[in-house]
């Protein structure tokens, strides 16, 4: 097992090292480094598949760990799981909500699975309807809320044993663009509070929005790490030049953009000029006589990052 | 780091929560408690009773038909209860609203959701047998002060079924197997189990299989404490408590482990 200083605290919340989930001959997880310092907001970024969510079910202590060191809070899952989940907000990639009862008494019943008083449950509920902007919708039934008010009385759920540390799997998948903003205003808002956050993702803009630094993840490794920034510093150019060919054109092009950027990608349906001036790169193209359809330059983003790294765009 | 004091947390909590969803119905479904032995017992005990006297029915201990039947269905209703209680509940913890992984999320064990399930299809089948056992004396059915002993052996004939039952369920996937324990599990075993007519009016080669089966003994036992009749027969009365009492510990026992496994799965 590698053996790395600790870099960022004397004490992280989360400590990995060599960790592992295997499923029979299947490699869910292999051997990942990682930590995660007390109020600091950490990304799992990667495509399905590329072992997030097994990661955060080890994290919390809900799947067992198959070889390496994994330590949350300061304590083995193997040996004080329920001690550790006592201090965790979890919010899961499905919704576990129950539709049967109503917005209120899910906070309520959630509170007292932590031992919480009745009295204690109800006080804390409102506040978290409150927090949530679910107060108006507090005696309906869950199983009539829209997909965005479901997201939000979950992670206020998450927050009813006022944990230190939140997981959240892929918190806004599914989600409309104005409920994920809203949600994004409230986990922001959560890591302005010292909440240290957690969560996996395949959304670049939300990796980009909430974390301060962030692993990407192919076939159960990491792949790089560090802030969005830095990673885009490192992996890629300061701006994308994206050009749409009409079909067929693309392929003919061969040579014929030698030499316009750092870096090309040729994708399926677009071409990437990486460069540090966009314009200059797009005005070039149309120098050599060239005349794509369609012509966009763009800061460059993670997505860039994680198609340098993979070879593939995120979205598949 | 603050000390990590073991969290206050037991199965009562997941028995809190079935509550909180029982609340929400149980006008409804206690009316059905009181109405399901009404017409049970008007309908076969004195309708068809009403036949089955006329004739010499030496085969029933000498007893009218309806005081026969009614601890019989006591014990058979307690099956069926349980087993709904047992199927899609637990189906719907596990797969549909996943309820069971929020809770598993929290300090709460695998053996605290089966554990406090079971607690709960307890209580549930306390309150269903509580209210047939009135209705029996109320039919004037029972000839024991005894019947009031039924209740806890009809809730354990229940148990019998809900645990090995609950564990089936922590395996499944989908419904589909559901249909076929009714259908070829518990509609058999309400008909050929005693409920309606002694066992030894079965063909020889079906007795046998009747005797494996919980609800023959839980039936036996039922019926034994509503006629009064445990007395002349104690060491039976206690190989039925026995057979009911194994199924319950070997079912709960796989329903704890079980559902923790499909927990730890995800």
């Amino acid at each position: 097992m590698p053996h790395l200083p600790d870099a960022t605290d004397p004490s992280p919340l989360i400590h990995a090292r060599g960790l592992t989930k295997r499923f029979g001959s299947f490699t869910a997880v292999d051997a990942i480094d990682f930590d995660v310092a007390p109020g600091e907001s950490f990304g799992f970024l990667g495509p399905n598949g590329a072992g997030k969510t097994s990661a955060m079910r080890m994290i919390g202590c809900v799947s067992p760990v198959t070889s390496g060191t994994l330590r949350v809070l300061g304590h083995d899952p193997a040996s004080h799981g329920p001690q550790i989940r006592a201090r965790l907000g979890v919010v899961p990639q499905q919704d576990t909500l129950d539709n049967e009862l109503t917005v209120r008494e899910n906070l309520v019943i959630y509170g007292r699975y932590f031992g919480l008083s009745r009295a204690e449950c109800g006080r804390r509920a409102d506040e978290l309807l409150d927090f949530a902007q679910l107060a108006e919708r507090s005696g309906d039934q869950v199983e009539h809320m829209s997909g965005g008010m479901k997201r939000r009385l979950t992670i206020a759920r998450s927050l009813i044993n006022e944990p230190e540390l939140m997981l959240l799997d892929e918190p806004t998948t599914g989600l409309d663009p104005q409920a994920r903003h809203l949600l994004w205003d409230r986990l922001y808002r959560l890591k302005q509070r010292g909440v240290t956050l957690v969560l996996t993702t395949h959304y670049m803009d939300e990796a980009e929005q909430l974390c301060d630094r962030l692993v990407v993840m192919d076939k159960a490794k990491i792949v790089a790490e560090g802030s969005p920034r830095s990673l885009i510093e490192r992996y890629s150019t300061r701006e994308v030049t994206e050009l749409r060919f009409a079909p067929g054109i693309g392929e003919t092009l061969d040579g014929r953009l030698e030499g316009l950027a750092e870096r090309i990608e040729h994708l399926p349906d677009r071409i990437l000029l990486y460069a540090d001036d966009g314009e200059a790169a797009a005005a070039a193209v149309h120098q050599r006589g060239l005349q794509p359809e369609a012509v966009l330059v763009r800061r460059s983003s993670l997505e860039d990052v994680f198609l340098r790294l993979t070879g593939r765009s995120l979205a598949d | 780091m603050a000390s990590l004091a073991h969290p206050r947390t037991t199965f009562g909590r997941v028995f809190e929560h079935r509550f909180r969803q029982y609340r929400r119905t149980f006008r409804a479904s206690l009316f059905s408690s009181f109405l399901l032995p009404v017409l049970f017992l008007t309908a076969m005990g004195l309708g068809l009773g009403a036949y089955v006297d006329d004739g010499t029915s030496e085969a029933l201990g000498g007893v009218p038909y309806l005081v026969f039947l009614a601890p019989g269905l006591l014990a058979a209703t307690a099956m069926q209860s349980a087993a709904f209680e047992a199927t899609f509940p637990i189906m719907g913890g596990l797969v549909w609203n996943r309820t069971f992984h929020a809770m598993f999320a929290t300090p709460i064990s695998g053996r605290d959701v089966a554990l406090g399930n079971l607690a709960w299809i307890t209580v549930r089948l306390t309150l269903i047998t509580t209210v047939f056992t009135i209705m029996i004396v109320l039919f004037g059915a029972a000839s024991s002060p005894l019947i009031s002993l039924a209740i806890p052996a009809a809730v354990l004939t229940g148990l019998a079924f809900a645990a090995p039952i609950a564990a089936f369920s922590a395996t499944q996937r989908t419904v589909e197997k559901f249909n076929a324990v009714f259908r070829f599990g518990i509609t058999p075993l309400f008909l050929f189990s005693g409920t309606f007519y002694p066992v030894d009016q079965l063909p020889l080669l079906l007795q046998p299989i009747a005797w494996l089966t919980p609800l023959y003994h839980g039936v036996a036992l039922t019926r034994a404490l509503s006629l009064g009749t445990i007395t002349e027969q104690p060491i039976l009365a206690l190989v039925h408590l026995a057979v009911l009492l194994t199924f319950v510990g070997v079912g709960t026992v796989l329903a704890v482990r079980n559902i923790s496994r499909r927990l730890v799965r995800g």
